[in-house]
């Protein structure tokens, strides 16, 4: 895993350095003297040849220095740190909604099997997941917002709410009501990977000698599809739940820019777009390591849960 | 069938055998026709490509052209249904056309990078899994990489960096997302390379570079075509999120440069549904055309799942 976040690392680099125009140039005012140009320059370490710049990067990247933002003149782990709470909010309250939708609708449609309900299912699934995630925050911001006026525009707070706190921030109908749309956003577009998950290992499941011993036993219906089947099926489906918190950090980017969201990935854009090098560097491992880290996780829980599969 | 006796009758064995060749490559593709997803997805692509070969045919203005109305004011906000089809842009370009247009460039960069990423990971499952040893450990390393790099992240600090293109996407895609065919492949290799047919084509001399292509890689193609029709889809939606977010190249009309358009321009709030309607949608049926033609491929190459 150290060994994958230090590649990363070490990609990003070299994408920002080896790339054309000055990493300064949103810093450097034109008014600026040559002698204070070159004392920035070496402010910023970039006198220093391609490889001390590097070896300088790691190891400050080792103690969890991200250097300072060019554009808002502030630590950029500071400015990442904030925002993250938003979009963790977001992913992870998206993403429950999904999972519970998806598990539910998943074992369902299993149960459904060669039916017209999961010959029109699959369909419509499968079209939530080829909408575009932004599309469909524009559609709903559009008719929910603007059309109808249910819910704020954008952001995460209305002008000039002031909160004690992130519970009670949290908690607060003004920042529910701006979480609403772009967590629906996220949560039917991501609703389709637990739901078909779901499906096919009910589909397994459900053939399984245990589940024909149930029926024997003479349990319910509703007691051998839930009690045997379904809580059976679920152990793959909880595992993608990691590999999903991953999965959804990305996703959130296009989403947070669409409901002005304050968030990582909104953050990285804007950063991208303003030539803000290290605040964009510093947004997009931040990114990058949540991704590996549960990607890992995912691996782990995979064989916690079903000991079938082990590391030895 | 190509090669029934009646067809091939009076055929020089030559020309025979040519033909049965192509028979057997069709076969071996296990293009699903059968299955109605399958069907359904062909057919909307078959649309898709007729409108962007006819694309010059099919629209009624210049994309890109600020139109005028006959007495020469400004065709700006113009709804749906009225003198133009699906109405026009706040600068007063023609929506409709913009969308026949668009067609065409996210073909172009459906296709070249579903070609890329089928081709890398192709090649890459094929000798990871065959030669085993130090090239498996390098490629799988290499895909442990790929998978924790955030990939929509990334096509955003390329394309920045680079001239905007649609190309971007592409490299990108050619970039990371061989991870999934490339493993897929790999695992399908390991359980091919054992069989008896790839032994005896060993023990007959066969070279390493003719097993793996002519023994092995035909057998997993049916594979690296179902992760070939999903990355289409994922090349457009793609694309669309990099255009949408500002980095596409504002030149090339795309359904995601559309959207960005229409966003940037308060078509939400002006409730100009016409305008940012039908590219999202276009852009849904390409994709969902390429889920449905590989849930074909799933039944046809896992037919367990048919039951």
């Amino acid at each position: 895993m150290a060994f994958v976040l230090w590649a990363v690392a070490t990609i990003l680099f070299l994408i920002f350095r080896l790339m054309p125009g000055n990493p300064l140039a949103a810093y450097i005012d034109p008014t600026f003297t040559e002698e204070q140009q070159q004392a920035l320059i070496a402010r910023f370490g970039l006198d220093k040849s391609l490889f001390e710049q590097y070896l300088l990067y790691l190891w400050n990247l080792l103690q969890g220095q991200l250097g300072d933002s060019f554009f808002y003149r502030q630590p950029v782990g500071s400015l990442i740190l904030q925002v993250l709470p938003n979009t963790l909010v977001l992913a992870l309250g998206s993403l429950i909604v999904a999972y519970a939708i998806g598990v539910i609708a998943g074992a369902y449609l299993a149960w459904k099997r060669g039916t017209w309900i999961e010959g029109l299912g699959i369909p419509v699934v499968l079209t939530t997941r080829a909408a575009p995630e932004f599309w469909m925050g524009m559609v709903l911001l559009a008719v929910f917002s603007f059309s109808f006026g249910w819910f704020p525009a954008g952001g995460a707070s209305s002008p000039g709410a002031e909160f004690d706190g992130y519970l009670d921030l949290y908690l607060s109908w003004d920042f529910l009501s701006h979480l609403f749309l772009p967590a629906l956003t996220l949560a039917i577009y991501f609703h389709g990977l637990p739901l078909l998950l779901m499906r096919s290992n009910m589909l397994d499941v459900m053939n399984e000698d245990f589940v024909t011993m149930a029926r024997i036993k003479g349990l319910s219906e509703f007691s051998v599809v839930v009690r045997h089947g379904a809580r059976n099926a679920m152990l793959p489906v909880m595992t993608s739940f990691a590999f999903a918190v991953g999965y959804q950090m990305q996703g959130s980017v296009v989403v947070e820019t669409v409901f002005s969201w304050p968030g990582l990935g909104r953050m990285l854009v804007s950063a991208v777009a303003a030539g803000d090098y290290a605040l964009a560097q510093g947004a997009f491992l931040l990114i990058a390591a949540v991704v590996v880290v549960m990607n890992l996780l995912a691996d782990l829980l995979y064989g916690v849960l079903d000991p079938r599969v082990s590391h030895a | 069938m190509p090669d029934t006796p009646m067809a091939t009758a009076g055929m020089t064995p030559a020309a025979r055998r040519r033909l049965s060749a192509i028979g057997r490559a069709f076969r071996a593709l296990k293009i699903p026709v059968g299955d109605p997803f399958a069907v359904t997805g062909l057919v909307i692509y078959a649309v898709f490509v007729l409108v962007a070969i006819f694309a010059d045919q099919l629209a009624t203005h210049d994309p890109l052209e600020i139109l005028f109305t006959e007495d020469y004011q400004l065709a700006a906000d113009q709804p749906a249904f009225g003198e133009f089809i699906l109405g026009t842009t706040n600068l007063g370009r023609d929506i409709y056309s913009q969308m026949i247009y668009g067609t065409r460039s996210a073909l172009i960069v459906g296709l070249a990078a579903a070609a890329a990423v089928v081709v890398v990971g192709t090649l890459v499952g094929l000798f990871a899994g065959y030669m085993g040893g130090w090239v498996d450990r390098i490629l799988m390393r290499l895909a442990d990489i790929a998978f924790g790099i955030p990939f929509l992240p990334f096509v955003i600090v390329l394309a920045a960096f680079m001239e905007p293109s649609i190309w971007n996407v592409v490299l990108a895609m050619a970039l990371i997302l061989w991870r999934d065919t490339g493993r897929v492949v790999r695992s399908q290799v390991l359980t091919l390379r054992n069989r008896a047919y790839v032994e005896a084509a060993r023990v007959s001399g066969s070279g390493s570079l003719k097993i793996v292509f002519r023994h092995i890689a035909p057998n997993v193609l049916p594979l690296s075509l179902l992760y070939g029709s999903i990355s289409i889809g994922w090349a457009i939606l793609t694309e669309a999120s990099i255009s949408f977010l500002g980095f596409g190249d504002a030149n090339a009309v795309s359904w995601g440069y559309m959207l960005q358009d229409a966003y940037a321009s308060q078509a939400l709030s002006r409730g100009a549904y016409y305008w940012f309607l039908p590219p999202g949608l276009c852009i849904v049926l390409v994709v969902v055309a390429g889920f449905f033609i590989s849930r074909g491929y799933e039944e046809v190459l896992f037919p367990r799942l048919r039951s």
